[in-house]
Protein backbone atom coordinates (compact mmCIF):
# COMPACT_ATOMS: atom_id res chain seq x y z
CA UNK A 1 0.00 0.00 0.00
CA UNK A 2 2.18 3.24 -1.02
CA UNK A 3 0.47 6.34 -0.97
CA UNK A 4 2.20 9.48 -2.80
CA UNK A 5 0.30 11.67 0.47
CA UNK A 6 3.36 13.55 2.00
CA UNK A 7 2.19 15.38 4.97
CA UNK A 8 5.51 15.87 6.92
CA UNK A 9 8.27 18.06 6.42
CA UNK A 10 11.12 16.04 5.18
CA UNK A 11 14.81 16.81 3.63
CA UNK A 12 14.07 17.60 0.05
CA UNK A 13 17.54 17.38 -0.89
CA UNK A 14 17.40 14.04 0.86
CA UNK A 15 17.15 11.67 -2.11
CA UNK A 16 17.92 8.45 -1.26
CA UNK A 17 15.24 7.76 1.11
CA UNK A 18 11.87 5.31 0.71
CA UNK A 19 8.45 5.68 0.48
CA UNK A 20 5.70 4.38 3.07
CA UNK A 21 2.01 5.45 3.80
CA UNK A 22 2.15 8.63 4.76
CA UNK A 23 6.18 9.85 5.18
CA UNK A 24 9.03 9.55 3.55
CA UNK A 25 10.94 7.25 5.41
CA UNK A 26 15.14 7.87 5.42
CA UNK A 27 17.29 5.11 5.27
CA UNK A 28 18.90 3.64 7.44
CA UNK A 29 22.57 2.28 8.04
CA UNK A 30 21.63 -1.28 10.42
CA UNK A 31 25.41 -2.72 11.39
CA UNK A 32 26.37 -5.72 13.19
CA UNK A 33 29.32 -4.93 15.92
CA UNK A 34 31.90 -5.65 13.81
CA UNK A 35 30.19 -3.03 11.45
CA UNK A 36 29.96 -1.06 13.71
CA UNK A 37 33.62 -1.20 15.15
CA UNK A 38 34.83 1.34 12.61
CA UNK A 39 32.21 3.79 14.47
CA UNK A 40 34.26 3.28 17.80
CA UNK A 41 37.84 4.20 17.01
CA UNK A 42 39.64 6.66 14.91
CA UNK A 43 43.02 8.20 13.76
CA UNK A 44 41.22 11.45 12.44
CA UNK A 45 40.91 14.87 15.10
CA UNK A 46 37.30 14.34 15.12
CA UNK A 47 35.81 14.20 18.81
CA UNK A 48 33.04 11.59 18.52
CA UNK A 49 30.26 11.21 20.55
CA UNK A 50 28.35 7.61 20.26
CA UNK A 51 25.18 7.95 22.05
CA UNK A 52 23.49 4.33 22.79
CA UNK A 53 19.72 4.99 23.02
CA UNK A 54 16.06 3.78 21.70
CA UNK A 55 12.71 5.53 20.50
CA UNK A 56 11.00 3.73 23.32
CA UNK A 57 13.89 4.39 26.16
CA UNK A 58 12.63 7.54 27.88
CA UNK A 59 15.69 9.15 29.60
CA UNK A 60 17.40 8.34 25.94
CA UNK A 61 14.66 10.81 24.21
CA UNK A 62 14.34 13.11 27.13
CA UNK A 63 18.53 13.92 26.23
CA UNK A 64 18.84 13.67 22.59
CA UNK A 65 18.15 17.35 21.80
CA UNK A 66 21.00 17.70 23.72
CA UNK A 67 22.96 15.71 21.55
CA UNK A 68 21.51 17.20 18.60
CA UNK A 69 21.98 20.63 19.95
CA UNK A 70 25.56 19.84 20.39
CA UNK A 71 26.05 18.07 16.85
CA UNK A 72 24.95 21.62 15.87
CA UNK A 73 27.12 24.14 17.98
CA UNK A 74 30.18 21.97 17.92
CA UNK A 75 30.53 20.97 14.31
CA UNK A 76 33.20 23.95 13.67
CA UNK A 77 35.07 22.35 16.47
CA UNK A 78 35.47 18.53 14.54
CA UNK A 79 33.04 16.83 16.93
CA UNK A 80 30.40 14.63 15.71
CA UNK A 81 27.84 13.08 16.89
CA UNK A 82 26.37 9.35 16.17
CA UNK A 83 23.54 7.74 17.32
CA UNK A 84 23.11 4.33 17.78
CA UNK A 85 19.62 3.05 18.16
CA UNK A 86 19.34 -0.42 19.95
CA UNK A 87 15.56 -0.56 18.65
CA UNK A 88 14.27 -3.99 17.87
CA UNK A 89 14.33 -4.98 14.33
CA UNK A 90 10.73 -5.18 13.74
CA UNK A 91 10.19 -1.89 14.82
CA UNK A 92 12.88 0.16 12.51
CA UNK A 93 10.39 0.53 9.89
CA UNK A 94 7.23 1.38 12.51
CA UNK A 95 9.22 3.46 15.04
CA UNK A 96 12.74 4.61 14.45
CA UNK A 97 12.75 5.84 10.80
CA UNK A 98 9.11 7.52 11.59
CA UNK A 99 11.02 9.00 14.60
CA UNK A 100 14.26 10.19 12.99
CA UNK A 101 11.86 11.63 10.65
CA UNK A 102 10.14 13.28 12.60
CA UNK A 103 12.14 14.86 15.17
CA UNK A 104 14.30 15.76 12.25
CA UNK A 105 17.32 14.41 13.47
CA UNK A 106 20.64 15.68 12.02
CA UNK A 107 23.03 13.85 13.69
CA UNK A 108 24.20 10.59 12.14
CA UNK A 109 21.85 7.80 13.37
CA UNK A 110 22.66 3.87 12.50
CA UNK A 111 21.27 1.18 14.11
CA UNK A 112 23.07 -1.71 15.73
CA UNK A 113 21.46 -5.54 15.54
CA UNK A 114 24.06 -7.87 16.74
CA UNK A 115 22.42 -10.83 19.27
CA UNK A 116 25.64 -11.32 20.62
CA UNK A 117 25.21 -8.49 23.31
CA UNK A 118 27.27 -10.61 26.03
CA UNK A 119 30.49 -10.23 23.60
CA UNK A 120 30.26 -6.78 22.22
CA UNK A 121 28.88 -4.50 25.67
CA UNK A 122 32.23 -5.57 27.54
CA UNK A 123 34.10 -4.65 24.10
CA UNK A 124 32.15 -0.92 24.11
CA UNK A 125 33.56 -0.53 27.89
CA UNK A 126 34.40 -3.13 30.65
CA UNK A 127 31.81 -1.71 32.87
CA UNK A 128 28.89 -0.89 31.43
CA UNK A 129 25.91 -3.04 32.54
CA UNK A 130 23.84 -2.53 29.25
CA UNK A 131 21.53 -0.49 30.31
CA UNK A 132 20.94 2.30 28.17
CA UNK A 133 21.52 5.72 27.56
CA UNK A 134 24.79 5.25 27.94
CA UNK A 135 27.28 7.54 25.75
CA UNK A 136 31.01 6.98 24.43
CA UNK A 137 33.16 10.14 23.71
CA UNK A 138 36.13 9.90 21.69
CA UNK A 139 39.53 11.11 20.18
CA UNK A 140 42.34 9.19 18.77
CA UNK A 141 44.11 9.71 22.43
CA UNK A 142 41.85 8.82 24.84
CA UNK A 143 38.29 7.49 25.15
CA UNK A 144 35.65 8.07 27.65
CA UNK A 145 32.04 5.85 29.03
CA UNK A 146 29.32 7.11 30.71
CA UNK A 147 26.49 4.76 31.99
CA UNK A 148 24.00 7.84 32.54
CA UNK A 149 22.37 10.60 31.75
CA UNK A 150 23.14 14.01 30.78
CA UNK A 151 21.62 17.36 30.48
CA UNK A 152 23.20 19.99 27.82
CA UNK A 153 25.70 21.39 30.49
CA UNK A 154 27.05 17.78 31.42
CA UNK A 155 27.65 17.00 27.84
CA UNK A 156 29.12 20.22 27.05
CA UNK A 157 31.62 20.38 30.24
CA UNK A 158 32.53 16.77 28.66
CA UNK A 159 33.46 18.01 25.53
CA UNK A 160 35.10 20.45 26.57
CA UNK A 161 37.79 17.88 28.19
CA UNK A 162 38.21 16.74 24.46
CA UNK A 163 38.83 19.69 23.05
CA UNK B 1 43.99 21.55 35.32
CA UNK B 2 44.60 19.27 32.61
CA UNK B 3 47.66 18.46 32.95
CA UNK B 4 46.75 17.43 36.35
CA UNK B 5 43.98 15.65 35.16
CA UNK B 6 46.62 14.11 32.92
CA UNK B 7 48.93 12.84 35.94
CA UNK B 8 46.22 11.40 38.20
CA UNK B 9 44.36 9.97 35.20
CA UNK B 10 45.27 6.46 36.27
CA UNK B 11 45.30 7.03 39.72
CA UNK B 12 41.72 8.31 39.68
CA UNK B 13 40.45 5.50 37.57
CA UNK B 14 41.93 3.13 40.05
CA UNK B 15 39.81 5.12 42.64
CA UNK B 16 36.74 5.50 40.89
CA UNK B 17 36.51 1.33 40.38
CA UNK B 18 37.70 0.77 43.89
CA UNK B 19 34.37 3.06 44.83
CA UNK B 20 32.13 1.56 42.13
CA UNK B 21 33.32 -1.77 43.45
CA UNK B 22 32.06 -0.88 46.91
CA UNK B 23 29.09 0.62 45.83
CA UNK B 24 27.60 -1.01 42.96
CA UNK B 25 25.87 -3.91 44.94
CA UNK B 26 26.41 -7.75 45.26
CA UNK B 27 29.05 -9.72 43.48
CA UNK B 28 29.38 -13.39 43.29
CA UNK B 29 29.45 -14.87 46.41
CA UNK B 30 28.24 -12.56 48.30
CA UNK B 31 24.88 -12.83 50.59
CA UNK B 32 22.25 -11.10 49.56
CA UNK B 33 20.14 -9.41 52.28
CA UNK B 34 16.58 -10.34 52.83
CA UNK B 35 13.71 -7.68 52.46
CA UNK B 36 10.33 -7.43 52.86
CA UNK B 37 8.21 -6.00 49.82
CA UNK B 38 4.57 -5.75 48.95
CA UNK B 39 3.55 -8.09 45.94
CA UNK B 40 0.75 -7.52 43.39
CA UNK B 41 -1.72 -9.21 46.08
CA UNK B 42 -1.33 -7.11 48.99
CA UNK B 43 0.86 -8.97 50.97
CA UNK B 44 4.17 -8.59 52.07
CA UNK B 45 6.78 -10.99 50.81
CA UNK B 46 10.39 -11.71 52.26
CA UNK B 47 12.89 -14.50 51.21
CA UNK B 48 12.80 -15.68 54.69
CA UNK B 49 9.22 -16.69 53.81
CA UNK B 50 10.20 -19.66 51.68
CA UNK B 51 11.37 -22.26 54.02
CA UNK B 52 11.52 -24.89 51.64
CA UNK B 53 13.21 -23.11 48.43
CA UNK B 54 16.83 -23.99 47.78
CA UNK B 55 17.30 -20.64 45.78
CA UNK B 56 15.78 -17.80 43.99
CA UNK B 57 15.64 -16.69 41.35
CA UNK B 58 15.37 -12.77 41.77
CA UNK B 59 14.24 -10.80 38.68
CA UNK B 60 14.54 -7.55 38.57
CA UNK B 61 11.98 -6.31 35.54
CA UNK B 62 9.12 -3.64 34.79
CA UNK B 63 5.65 -3.03 32.51
CA UNK B 64 7.12 -0.47 30.51
CA UNK B 65 10.35 -2.19 29.41
CA UNK B 66 10.32 -3.77 25.66
CA UNK B 67 13.20 -5.50 26.85
CA UNK B 68 11.74 -6.95 30.11
CA UNK B 69 8.44 -7.53 28.24
CA UNK B 70 10.07 -9.69 25.65
CA UNK B 71 10.97 -12.02 28.86
CA UNK B 72 7.62 -12.06 30.61
CA UNK B 73 6.80 -15.22 29.01
CA UNK B 74 10.19 -16.59 29.62
CA UNK B 75 9.81 -15.49 33.43
CA UNK B 76 6.78 -17.51 33.15
CA UNK B 77 8.34 -20.72 32.05
CA UNK B 78 11.20 -20.74 34.45
CA UNK B 79 9.36 -20.21 37.76
CA UNK B 80 7.29 -22.97 36.29
CA UNK B 81 10.24 -25.08 35.65
CA UNK B 82 12.13 -23.87 38.63
CA UNK B 83 9.71 -23.25 41.53
CA UNK B 84 8.62 -26.79 42.31
CA UNK B 85 12.46 -28.14 42.34
CA UNK B 86 13.01 -25.27 44.96
CA UNK B 87 14.22 -21.92 42.67
CA UNK B 88 11.30 -19.67 42.38
CA UNK B 89 11.19 -16.42 40.70
CA UNK B 90 10.81 -13.64 42.94
CA UNK B 91 9.81 -10.73 39.99
CA UNK B 92 10.91 -6.95 41.68
CA UNK B 93 9.68 -3.86 39.96
CA UNK B 94 12.30 -1.08 41.02
CA UNK B 95 10.98 2.02 39.09
CA UNK B 96 10.01 5.20 40.43
CA UNK B 97 6.53 5.01 39.66
CA UNK B 98 6.07 8.97 40.14
CA UNK B 99 8.31 8.97 36.80
CA UNK B 100 7.08 6.08 35.20
CA UNK B 101 3.48 5.90 35.94
CA UNK B 102 2.88 2.46 33.54
CA UNK B 103 4.76 0.44 35.92
CA UNK B 104 2.83 1.68 39.11
CA UNK B 105 1.07 -1.08 41.70
CA UNK B 106 -2.33 -1.25 39.75
CA UNK B 107 -0.75 -1.57 36.23
CA UNK B 108 1.77 -4.25 37.56
CA UNK B 109 -1.63 -6.22 38.69
CA UNK B 110 -3.17 -6.05 35.89
CA UNK B 111 -0.03 -6.86 33.69
CA UNK B 112 0.98 -10.48 36.40
CA UNK B 113 -3.03 -11.16 35.64
CA UNK B 114 -2.48 -10.44 32.00
CA UNK B 115 0.38 -12.70 31.30
CA UNK B 116 -0.38 -15.07 34.21
CA UNK B 117 2.27 -14.50 36.38
CA UNK B 118 2.85 -17.37 38.60
CA UNK B 119 5.62 -15.82 41.03
CA UNK B 120 5.60 -12.95 43.54
CA UNK B 121 5.61 -9.33 41.73
CA UNK B 122 6.87 -7.03 44.15
CA UNK B 123 7.57 -3.22 44.15
CA UNK B 124 10.78 -2.01 45.38
CA UNK B 125 8.68 1.49 46.63
CA UNK B 126 11.51 2.94 48.25
CA UNK B 127 13.42 2.17 45.82
CA UNK B 128 16.38 0.70 48.47
CA UNK B 129 16.31 -3.00 47.17
CA UNK B 130 17.88 -2.89 43.96
CA UNK B 131 21.06 -0.63 44.92
CA UNK B 132 21.56 -3.29 47.31
CA UNK B 133 21.61 -5.63 44.85
CA UNK B 134 23.38 -3.53 42.16
CA UNK B 135 20.88 -3.70 39.62
CA UNK B 136 21.02 -1.00 37.16
CA UNK B 137 18.53 -1.83 34.44
CA UNK B 138 15.57 -4.46 33.54
CA UNK B 139 15.80 -7.30 33.63
CA UNK B 140 18.21 -7.93 35.34
CA UNK B 141 18.58 -11.58 37.15
CA UNK B 142 20.30 -12.39 39.88
CA UNK B 143 20.05 -16.58 41.39
CA UNK B 144 20.51 -17.25 44.83
CA UNK B 145 20.97 -20.05 46.47
CA UNK B 146 20.73 -21.31 50.01
CA UNK B 147 23.93 -21.95 51.83
CA UNK B 148 24.90 -22.04 55.61
CA UNK B 149 26.24 -18.97 54.97
CA UNK B 150 22.68 -17.15 53.70
CA UNK B 151 21.55 -16.37 50.45
CA UNK B 152 24.69 -16.24 47.98
CA UNK B 153 24.55 -14.65 44.88
CA UNK B 154 25.50 -17.45 42.64
CA UNK B 155 24.77 -15.74 38.77
CA UNK B 156 24.26 -12.03 37.82
CA UNK B 157 22.90 -11.18 34.35
CA UNK B 158 20.91 -11.55 31.24
CA UNK B 159 18.20 -14.63 31.00
CA UNK B 160 19.77 -16.02 28.13
CA UNK B 161 21.55 -15.05 24.87
CA UNK B 162 18.39 -13.36 22.63
CA UNK B 163 16.14 -11.22 24.07
CA UNK B 164 14.34 -10.64 20.20
CA UNK B 165 13.30 -14.18 19.67
CA UNK B 166 12.81 -17.15 22.45
CA UNK B 167 13.02 -19.81 19.95
CA UNK B 168 16.76 -18.56 18.45
CA UNK B 169 18.10 -18.60 21.62
CA UNK B 170 21.42 -20.43 21.80
CA UNK B 171 22.47 -20.42 25.64
CA UNK B 172 19.65 -20.30 28.34
CA UNK B 173 22.43 -18.78 30.90
CA UNK B 174 19.87 -18.72 34.30
CA UNK B 175 18.63 -22.56 33.06
CA UNK B 176 21.81 -23.91 32.90
CA UNK B 177 22.81 -21.67 35.95
CA UNK B 178 20.35 -23.19 38.21
CA UNK B 179 20.36 -26.46 36.68
CA UNK B 180 24.18 -26.61 37.78
CA UNK B 181 23.37 -25.61 41.76
CA UNK B 182 20.58 -28.27 41.55
CA UNK B 183 22.87 -30.84 40.30
CA UNK B 184 25.49 -29.46 43.24
CA UNK B 185 27.95 -28.37 40.38
CA UNK B 186 29.32 -24.77 40.02
CA UNK B 187 28.58 -22.67 38.15
CA UNK B 188 30.26 -22.20 34.94
CA UNK B 189 29.08 -18.53 32.91
CA UNK B 190 28.38 -16.76 36.67
CA UNK B 191 28.26 -12.57 34.74
CA UNK B 192 26.47 -12.28 31.62
CA UNK B 193 25.42 -8.73 30.15
CA UNK B 194 22.46 -7.61 28.34
CA UNK B 195 20.82 -4.76 27.22
CA UNK B 196 17.94 -3.56 29.13
CA UNK B 197 16.39 -0.31 30.33
CA UNK B 198 17.91 1.70 32.94
CA UNK B 199 15.56 1.75 36.28
CA UNK B 200 14.35 4.57 36.50
CA UNK B 201 14.40 6.83 39.97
Amino acid sequence: MVSCKNEDQNNPQDTNVLETNNYVAPTLEIYDFEGLKPFLETATDTIYVVNFWATWCAPCIKELPYFEALNAAYSEKNVEVVLVSLDFPKKYDSHLKPFIAKNELKSKVIALNDMDSAIWIPQIDSDWSGAIPATLIFNKDKRQFYEQTFTYEELEAEIKQFL
Amino acid sequence: MKYIKGIFAVVAIVILSAFTTLNSGYKIGDVATDFKLENIDGTMVSLSDYKDAKGFIVIFTANTCPYAVAYEDRIVALDKKYASQGFPVIAIMPNNTDIQPRDNMEAMQHRAQQKGFTFPYLIDKNQDVFPKFGATKTPHVYILQKTTKGNEVKYIGAIDDNYQDAKAVKTKYVENAVDALLSGQSVKETETRAIGCSIKI
